[in-house]
């Protein structure tokens, strides 16, 4: 009889028209690390949002038994109080205030008159070591990296004296390196005895880290798979996943090459908008040729994202000097409309952010970075035509949506990111630069994604992919630039590239040295 | 079911007006429904309605207001009242030296906030006590009376059509009206026989019918109501052409598709070549010049001009558009549904007066039905949001 943490009883959540849960159990032994994965959509986040009663008892049928004892949790307090913690893809910590003034928020130490600050911090700091951050406590969040934030909300839920640790996507804004850190932590946890659950899209992570795995689609338990000895096959999760064994994960593709430079770039140095004397990209010179995919591999704050964005229309940076030609003239991109007039498109890698306006629908949104093309020369909108286009590419790029008035916010982040990707092609570039074109989105919605990229390829376009996934680099590009602290340290064909010679190439080129065991990764 | 709540969602402010409607002209037994009284009703709240247009450009680019309008309504009158009292100008050349001193305001007003990225609240807060001030120099701290014929015969005369019209009635009025309403019938058919040629998503005929006739009949209504007083009214003609402008711009053109995109994702439409700069700039720039041709409307039906003109107006500017349903956050609200609020604003505020409810219970209504307006906005769309 296996000693479980936790099980939960068929549990069944509908909305209105939807079933989103249709009878799933899960069971989690105490000590172990447990794995939840599934396409977008699977219900994983439902499923999770029942356990820790943000959707409260009463909304859900089926039961929740937390140590033997049945729970009806009304709110996100209850759960917490018996150890049970969420962190939550995106991270919910306020910019303004300090690490240690976030991690005691809603649950302040009190002292005799007001905030017991010395007590407050202390306990921060304990925390803080603990995940292995060497940050003063008062340092404010908005001062540290994405990857020190994860770990800030981690040493927050160890302050509320966690039993069971839910991770929801916990990598998905960072680096290999980071990404690895964090999940040997969770496994240090783990010897020390704590539960956590992980829901990841990465799987060579889930792989890597999770005791059992269980699956979900469409809104059902299919199956727990064993991993105890850390020998699954990815291909055996997709298969759970997807319910069909996906036999290539990167789509085939003809190398066809053209000799003619699609994009050029020489010698390009870019400063940090506020910090002008910080030199952020130091003198990089690239090309990339028609029909190319190129990538740009690195860890996060190698200055690749600034680099992309530079380029284009200057929408980064300051101080910025170098020679940048587009098919063989060169360019002076003052501002992103410049760039797109040019044949230049950025895809950002943060779309709810940077790229798509979610209170609008997906024909505004299809058209809204090249407007003109759906107008008169008086600039008077043919909405008609506008939902045409629409809809002509919610079709070629298979978005799962009624109509074209959909409000994009209402789309899950695969389809979110076909929108972008939709808007990016309506405005019909040469080059493309994709700034971490997968990031979030599921197995299924990758496969299309790789195949809209080596559609644009096919048509004579230059496609720049900047990814932090090495696999999806090694899969899908033709050459591979890697990107250390601002500078070009290596220049790959496809078939030179494996994943320990770009690790390589990115340690080799830091001086100041991360430690040789590192370097396995 | 489903259908019939979405109906009630999508006309909520129409339903409200309705409903207010009926609720004054019961109250006041009738007398809301006088041919003058309706008459007057969109004159007396001209200047909302002008103004209520360049107030939805401004929410649309983040929930940002204009707070100096009122000032600018007045300082924009003033000049115009000395240049025809003290300089005796004639009434074009006022006109046009007016205007251009409302579009100097803008410049100012939108280059501050579009290009120096000084906060909107801060640098009209800082116009309003700037052009308050400055109209009561103009105005040397006095009321000018206008007596310009042709200045006043502009903005507040009624067509009068001779031989045509008499006293009593104006058949101009009805002519217009029912012209107006064969108009947009043919329009709005042929517009849906379009859409289903070509295959687009169109309303069915029986709904298009519906509208087209609910719509006619209003018409013709409201200027059987105006042939019933003195006609129609020029004032009536400048709302309506700026009314139309704004709702052009906003629905059909890409410049007004930028405001949209700007207030739903500000960096989103920077990285898709929109200029936000510009955006901020323009919406700054036409609400100041919507606010100096009030200030000629203003004046011109008061007759005169002193320097308190116009204080408080940014207020109904802005409470037209929350009641119509321009969103507090930015990115969505549109033309006809604030001058739905601002009409409904106007059937509150003369409904009340006729009553002769007191001015200090009229704040009191005001402020319920503004607060009552948004706190619907943001729970239903809230209930959108999580489903």
């Amino acid at each position: 009889m296996p000693d479980n943490i936790l099980v939960m009883q068929s549990i069944t959540k509908l909305y209105p028209g939807v079933k989103a849960l249709d009878n799933v159990n899960l069971e989690v032994q105490r000590g172990e690390i447990h794995a939840l994965v599934g396409e977008n959509g699977a219900g994983k986040s439902t499923l999770m949002n029942v356990l820790s009663g943000t959707i409260p008892f009463g909304e859900y049928e089926g039961k929740i038994l937390f140590n033997g004892s049945e729970c009806q949790f009304k709110r996100i307090h209850d759960s917490e109080k018996l150890g049970i913690v969420i962190i939550h893809q995106e991270l919910a910590l306020i910019p303004e205030l300090s690490i240690g003034e976030n991690m005691f928020l809603g649950n302040e130490r009190n002292g005799k008159l007001g905030i017991d600050w010395n007590e407050t911090y202390s306990q921060a700091t304990k925390h803080l070591e603990e995940v292995g951050l060497k940050d003063k406590a008062t340092t404010l969040i908005k001062d540290i990296g994405t990857g020190k934030q994860q770990l800030v909300e981690i040493a927050k839920a160890l302050s509320k004296n966690v039993k069971l640790l839910i991770l929801d996507e916990p990598t998905s804004s960072l680096n290999e390196e980071d990404s690895k850190m964090l999940l040997d932590m969770l496994l240090q946890f783990k010897k020390q005895g704590m539960t956590s659950i992980i829901i990841s899209h990465k799987l060579s992570e889930v792989a890597y880290v999770a005791d059992r795995i269980t699956v979900l689609r469409d809104g059902a338990t299919i199956e727990t798979i064993d991993n105890e000895d850390r020998t699954i096959d990815e291909d055996r999760i997709i298969k759970g996943m997807v319910g069909r064994e996906l036999t290539n994960r990167f789509p085939a593709r003809e190398h066809k090459v053209s000799e003619e430079i699609g994009l050029e770039v020489k010698n390009w140095v870019v400063h940090h908008p506020i910090y002008t004397e910080k030199q952020v990209v130091n003198g990089v010179s690239f090309h990339v040729h028609k029909g190319e995919i190129v990538g740009f591999s690195g860890l996060q704050g190698a200055g690749r994202t600034e680099l992309a964005m530079s380029l284009f229309g200057k929408s980064y940076g300051s101080g910025i000097s170098g020679r940048e030609y587009l098919n063989g003239k060169e360019v002076h991109l003052k501002t992103e409309e410049d760039a797109i007039e040019h044949g230049l498109a950025y895809v950002t890698e943060d779309r709810k952010t940077n790229g798509l306006v979610l209170i609008d629908t997906i024909a505004k949104n299809t058209t809204m970075a090249r407007l003109k093309k759906v107008c008169d020369k008086h600039g008077v909108i043919d909405v008609g035509m506008e939902n045409h286009v629409a809809e002509k590419y919610v079709k070629v790029m298979n978005i799962k949506t009624p109509t074209v008035q959909q409000l994009v916010g209402n789309l899950s982040g695969g389809n979110q990111q076909k929108v972008l990707l939709s808007k990016w092609m309506f405005a019909d570039p040469d080059v493309l630069i994709l700034d971490e074109p997968t990031r979030g989105i599921d197995v299924g919605a990758k496969y299309e994604i790789y195949c809209i990229m080596n559609d644009m390829v096919a048509q004579g376009k230059s496609v720049v992919m900047i990814s932090s996934e090495l696999p999806e680099l090694l899969g899908m590009c033709d050459r591979i630039y890697v990107m250390n602290e601002g500078s070009l340290v290596a220049e790959m064909s496809r078939d030179e590239a494996t994943q320990e010679k770009i690790m390589g190439a990115i340690l080799h080129s830091d001086k100041k040295g991360i430690s040789e065991e590192q370097k396995e990764a | 079911m489903t259908k019939a709540s979405s109906i009630i969602k999508k006309y909520t402010m129409t339903i409200a007006l309705v409903v207010v409607f009926i609720f004054f002209t019961v109250l006041t037994n009738g007398r809301l429904v006088y041919a003058q009284n309706i008459s007057n009703l969109l004159l007396q709240n001209a200047y909302v309605l002008v103004m209520a247009c360049g107030m939805l450009l401004c929410i649309l680019t983040g929930g940002n207001v204009d707070l100096s309008v009122g000032a600018t309504l007045c300082l924009v009158g003033a000049v115009a009242a000395q240049l025809m009292d003290q300089n005796s100008m004639g009434a074009l050349p006022t006109i046009l030296i007016a205007m251009l001193i409302a579009a100097v305001i803008g410049i100012w007003q939108g280059f501050w906030i579009g290009y120096i990225h000084i906060p909107p609240f801060i640098a009209t807060l800082a116009g309003m006590f700037l052009f308050r001030g400055l109209g009561r120099v103009v105005l040397a701290s006095k009321t000018v009376n206008i007596q310009n014929e042709a200045f006043l015969n502009t903005f507040i005369s009624y067509i009068d059509v001779p031989g045509m019209d008499t006293k009593s009635f104006h058949v101009s009025a009805l002519i217009v009206g029912v012209a107006v309403a064969v108009l947009l019938t043919v329009l709005m058919l042929s517009g849906r026989a379009k859409k289903v040629k070509k295959n687009y998503a169109a309303d069915s005929l029986v709904t298009t019918l519906v509208k087209v006739i609910i719509i006619d009949a209003l018409i013709i209504a409201y200027c059987w109501k105006l042939a019933n007083y003195k006609g129609i009214p020029v004032m009536l003609l400048w709302i309506l052409l700026v009314v139309l402008i704004f709702a052009f711009i906003t629905m059909k053109t890409a410049f007004g598709r930028y405001f949209y995109a700007v207030g739903g994702n500000e960096k989103a439409a920077k990285l898709s070549g929109i200029d936000p700069r510009r955006v901020y700039f323009w919406a700054y720039f036409l609400m100041s010049v919507l606010a100096g041709f009030s200030g000629l409307l203003v004046a011109a039906r008061i007759g005169s001009v002193d320097g308190n003109m116009g204080n408080s107006y940014e207020m109904d500017a802005i409470a037209a558009c929350f009641i119509g349903g321009a969103s507090a956050y930015g990115g969505s609200g549109t033309v006809s549904g604030i001058m739905i609020g601002a009409i409904l604003l106007g059937v509150m505020n003369q409904g009340m007066s006729i009553y002769g409810l007191p001015d200090e219970w009229q704040y009191v209504v005001k402020g319920a039905v503004l607060l009552a307006a948004v706190i619907f906005d943001v729970v239903s769309n809230h209930k959108v949001g999580k489903q």
